[in-house]
């Protein structure tokens, strides 16, 4: 193994990771943002309401990404009804359509997690915040989406990570991401080995980056549960 | 009806390929997992972080890349092993070979975890009965850990079942003629990509769906012994 490969294409394969992480901040906020009612909606009292949100969740979560990725970059050109329509200059860069899958795939997975989030606030802060004679809209902004966000953020953690690893996906579609620009380096060098080693390594170093990160926001959002950060002082 | 152009049996072959891939990388990672749970509750210090790192690096880079790596890098790597055998002919990795051994690293890093808390949870109280009843190290694990294991850690097994699954997709992109593959195949020579990948998220919908059926019978099974409550 001769790991000069690596040193000579290591800006490129930097431009590569800069382009994962792009798609995945980029997949993670708009995810997020439709994740919320989404997630609301599939725990509303209306059978038919919660219905809907749990096909889509159920549909995502349960077919690969790969897949969901196909659909919309090669699936939705062979309608000539999106070819002639305003969106086509959206939908023809697999740039956009690589963010359109992830984010409908990461919202699904987001939404199960707020599901779960707000459904494990306890019955009796509910009740109090009913008590106190809130409204409906006061009770979610002020009680049960703060709690939520602290209960939500070692599973949303998680999901990043995993939003990472399925990012690779985008160099399916000719995108240069980090595994993308690995596979053409290769293509130049044949040095499959030192090149997929190096990506792998970059890779690990962004999800430790990431895992740091989100130690610190949850001390911080969680940090009114005290005693786990308060410090004794030493003795003498 | 929906018209698949003739191509109906090649994605059913495809999908019979898809399920001899999960079952291949499942019996793997299910080894490799209990392997890794022993390992990293073992005293010896070395193989403590063996395991740690294992489960770390597998973790932590996109399956996609293991495949990658395997499919492109156990060549070269088998060829180097032979050649200090002297063996020069060219060895080649196919790629459902290389398909079972990412997937099944990666499930295993995954099911060290699971086994790994299922180990944990088996009150010492039983280790001690068995040896009192004069249990060696092999039949205490079969007779009396083993059993208990396997009921705490399938949930999380089923659920990572479903993952592996779903990355079998991956190994199309090095060529195994899974659903994906032959979906592809069908797209290129039919120019109807949304009915195709539409047609195969269903298979594996399908799939999906059986699997949580069998692995709820399984955890039925598993539980029969305990008292309802």
């Amino acid at each position: 193994m001769d790991f000069s490969v690596v040193v000579e294409y290591f800006p490129r394969l930097l431009e590569g990771a800069w382009v994962s992480i792009q798609l995945v901040m980029i997949s993670i906020v708009l995810g997020g943002i439709f994740a919320l009612p989404i997630a609301l909606a599939r725990i509303s009292p209306v059978a038919w309401i919660r219905a809907i949100p749990f096909a889509y969740i159920f549909f995502f979560r349960g077919t690969p990404l790969l897949v969901q990725i196909f659909l919309v970059y090669y699936g939705a050109s062979q309608f000539d009804v999106v070819r002639e329509s305003v969106l086509w200059p959206i939908l023809k860069e697999p740039y956009w359509c690589a963010i359109i899958a992830f984010t409908l795939n990461t919202s699904a997975y987001t939404a199960e997690i707020f599901r779960g989030a707000i459904q494990a606030i306890p019955q009796g802060e509910v009740e109090a915040c009913k008590v106190i004679g809130m409204t409906k809209t006061q009770m979610y902004r002020r009680v049960l989406l703060p709690r939520a966000f602290g209960i939500v953020l070692p599973a949303y953690g998680n999901e990043i990570i995993l939003m990472l690893k399925g990012s690779a996906l985008a160099s399916t579609i000719t995108i240069l991401d980090l595994t993308g620009m690995a596979r053409t380096i290769i293509a130049r060098t044949y040095t499959p080995m030192e090149i997929f080693l190096a990506a792998g390594a970059i890779y690990l170093v962004i999800s430790i980056v990431i895992i740091a990160i989100f130690r610190q926001i949850e001390q911080r959002q969680n940090r009114y549960l005290g005693t786990l950060s308060i410090k004794v002082p030493d003795k003498g | 009806m929906i018209d698949l152009h003739g191509f109906g049996d090649q994605l059913l072959q495809g999908a019979i390929v898809t399920l001899e891939l999960a079952m291949c990388s499942l019996f793997v990672g299910l080894i490799l997992g209990l392997l890794g749970a022993s390992a990293k509750l073992s005293s010896f210090k070395v193989l403590r972080w063996i395991a740690h790192g294992y489960t770390t690096i597998i973790r932590g880079i996109p399956e996609l890349l293991t495949v990658l790596i395997i499919y492109f890098g156990a060549t070269s790597v088998l060829m180097a092993i032979a050649g200090m055998f002297g063996y020069d002919e060219y060895i080649e990795v196919g790629a459902f070979a290389a398909g079972v051994t990412a997937l099944g690293l990666t499930f295993g890093a995954y099911a060290t975890e699971v086994f790994r808390g299922a180990l944990q949870s088996i009150p010492k109280g039983q280790h001690e009965a068995a040896i009192a009843l004069g249990m060696g190290p092999i039949r205490k694990f079969y007779r009396i850990i083993l059993p208990q294991v396997w009921r705490i850690a399938l949930p999380g097994l089923g659920n990572l079942f479903l993952v592996l699954l779903k990355d079998t997709a991956l190994v199309s992109v090095v060529g195994l003629d899974d659903i994906m593959r032959k979906a592809n195949i069908a797209v290129s020579s039919t120019k109807e990509a949304f009915l195709f990948y539409l047609v195969a998220a269903f298979m594996y919908l399908a799939l999906t769906i059986i699997s949580m059926v069998f692995v709820s019978y399984l955890e039925k099974r598993a539980s029969r012994g305990l008292a309802r409550g």
